[in-house]
């Protein structure tokens, strides 16, 4: 009885290892992968935050003092504060003109209006291209010879004529527009797909009450689709914070003109391989703001999954 | 269905309404088509043509520009490289995420919820954030200037969403099929290759366009890693053409051309798989 119940366990530890071991065969390629590509480079950027560098060489630990610097300390606090202003206008311009279009266009697509099949192809398209690609072909087209301004020739618009990514007040809106050009797409299938997913019995028993369209919107198809609403405002978080094809591409690395396009994603470039006003590289800093971006993605993140999880309801 | 958005039946303002709607969403349509359509007839054009008759159709198909961004700009070559780069990073990426995704959603363990977490914090982490530790790394592995070193850093960027669609789809898997198979003598491999694999093939296709367009279409890593221009792939390529001819808007239009028309092209032909793959990640 007792030799019955300890072959029994060893048969049991057996398995378990046999268990651990496939388990172990399964997991670690991919584990290894993101611990050495993802999790390590984000430790070892709050590790390099906190010392002095001399070009690639680590020097001292030096605590928060190179947070203070980017926070305090011209240059970089004028060019931090400009550029993460500049992300802000970014993240709000594409929840309320990208998105709020991308709801709109979704919705009209789920109620099937005419040609909507041929629209929705068709509005996909762009999000298909390399922003680079986009942003090159949009920098000809801004150009003060460019497409836009003979097309405002053309139509008898020629007071409207600008230097669209020339002057300060008009270059970031001008790159905010290119790319929404390119990404309207993205949120009109994803909030199509929330829509579809909403019971139809549902929408045709309020249709056949006689609901209006107003509220047959706003009180039954929104509350249903804020998951969707979410996952697009989380998406729009990361995009704003690493917007930097775009400037790279179409008004260049500095953020011209006057910095008035600059974003963290081109500071952060700069700072780590050229330098913020012309010189070395500047890891030390550099990670500061790599570290910033990790806890500013995160925290708005989680805001936002917070804020809308609040008014999620049930069916 | 009842719901539609017709026009038979509606009442006038409704009419109104669709109207408006439709002609909003044909402006969007043009301002799509134009610029792509003017981007393909420029490219037939010369410099003077494009600036003094912006709109007008080019007076021959003269493919010479073609030949020679394709030839002599090396565009072929950093064609065959993208190519090179995103299928050896995407074989990987599937191999090594289908793997771990079987690990996490056919096995119970303490550990399980962890692991999987870990993979999840992967697609919310900002890898462009990470640039400078990475670069370190790979100095100090000796890989800057060697594709080796991208096709690394795409693989980490496909992994983690990799592992979440798919364990989604292999957890509504049956679990008899795998005792069945057990009793017919296979081991844990041969029932990931042979019974989950096959099952989950639709999502392999998803995820496999839902990582390999961004990792085609991306530019910050090899702009980074990638000085010589044996080795560029095609957006980097793009921007150093950019660099050199930035006032022969004949030639830049033709490489513009080259870079998105296959795309386009390809997307023609399968357009519902490249929408659902590209929405996978937001639509569950």
């Amino acid at each position: 009885m007792d030799h019955d119940c300890l072959q029994q366990g060893t048969a049991m530890n057996q398995r378990t290892l046999i268990k651990t071991s496939w388990i172990l065969l399964f997991i670690t390629p991919a584990l290894l992968v993101v611990g050495v590509f993802i999790l390590l480079p984000l430790f070892m950027t709050l590790f390099n935050s906190l010392f002095s560098w001399n070009q690639l060489i680590r020097n001292e630990f030096i605590g928060l003092e190179n947070f203070r610097r980017l926070l305090t300390m011209y240059p970089y606090s004028e060019r931090f504060l400009n550029a993460l202003q500049n992300n802000g206008t970014w993240f709000i311009s594409t929840m309320l003109i990208q998105n709020s279009l991308g709801l709109l266009l979704g919705y009209l697509l789920s109620r099937n209006i005419p040609g909507a099949q041929a629209f929705k192809r068709i509005f996909f398209i762009p999000v298909l291209f390399s922003i680079v690609a986009v942003g090159f072909l949009w920098g000809i087209y801004l150009k003060p010879t460019g497409l836009l301004n003979n097309f405002l020739d053309l139509i008898g618009l020629d007071n409207l004529k600008r230097a669209w990514l020339g002057a300060e007040q008009l270059a970031t809106p001008s790159l905010i527009m290119v790319n929404i050009w390119r990404w309207v797409g993205f949120p009109t299938l994803v909030f199509l797909a929330a829509i579809d997913g909403v019971p139809q019995e549902c929408l045709e028993a309020a249709y056949l009450e006689g609901v209006s369209e107003w509220k047959l919107f706003w009180k039954i198809i929104f509350p249903l689709i804020i998951p969707a609403i979410t996952i697009i405002t989380v998406l729009t978080v990361i995009g704003s914070l690493n917007v930097f094809e775009q400037v790279y591409t179409m008004t260049g690395l500095d953020g011209a003109p006057n910095y008035s396009t600059d974003t963290i994603g081109t500071l952060f470039y700069r700072t780590a391989f050229g330098s913020v006003d012309a010189g070395s590289p500047e890891i030390g800093i550099g990670s500061a703001i790599g570290l910033i971006i990790y806890l500013l993605t995160f925290a708005i993140s989680l805001v936002s999954i917070f804020f809308t999880k609040r008014k999620e309801v049930q069916l | 269905m009842i719901t539609d958005f017709r026009y038979r039946g509606a009442s006038l303002a409704k009419k109104l309404f669709i109207t408006l709607m439709i002609a909003i969403m044909l402006i969007y349509v043009v301002l799509i088509i134009y610029p792509l359509f003017n981007m393909v007839i420029s490219s037939f054009k010369t410099n003077r043509a494009i600036l003094s008759k912006p709109f007008a159709l080019p007076d021959s198909l003269d493919f010479k520009n073609f030949k020679t961004v394709w030839i002599d700009k090396g565009f072929s070559r950093y064609f065959l490289n993208s190519i090179f780069v995103t299928g050896v990073a995407m074989a990987f990426v599937i191999l090594f995420g289908s793997m771990a995704a079987y690990g996490i959603a056919r096995y119970t363990y303490k550990a399980n919820t962890l692991v999987y977490m870990v993979f999840l914090s992967g697609i919310m982490l900002p890898l462009k954030a990470a640039i400078i530790p990475l670069f370190l790394l790979i100095k100090k592995m000796g890989l800057i200037n060697s594709q080796l070193s991208i096709i690394m850093i795409f693989m980490a960027m496909g992994i983690p969403s990799t592992v979440f669609i798919l364990s989604g789809f292999m957890k509504s898997i049956p679990i008899e099929l795998e005792y069945a198979a057990r009793i017919d003598g296979c081991n844990d491999f041969s029932i990931y290759r042979r019974i989950v694999m096959p099952m989950v093939a639709p999502a392999i296709a998803l995820v496999t366009i839902y990582n390999s367009v961004p990792i085609w279409n991306d530019f910050f890593f090899p702009l980074i890693f990638l000085q010589s221009n044996a080795i560029k792939t095609l957006p980097v390529g793009l921007s150093t053409f950019f660099g050199q001819h930035s006032t022969n808007w004949s030639l830049l239009f033709t490489g513009l051309t080259i870079a998105i028309l296959p795309m386009l092209i390809l997307y023609l032909f399968m357009s519902k798989y490249f929408i659902k793959g590209m929405t996978a990640g937001a639509v569950k």
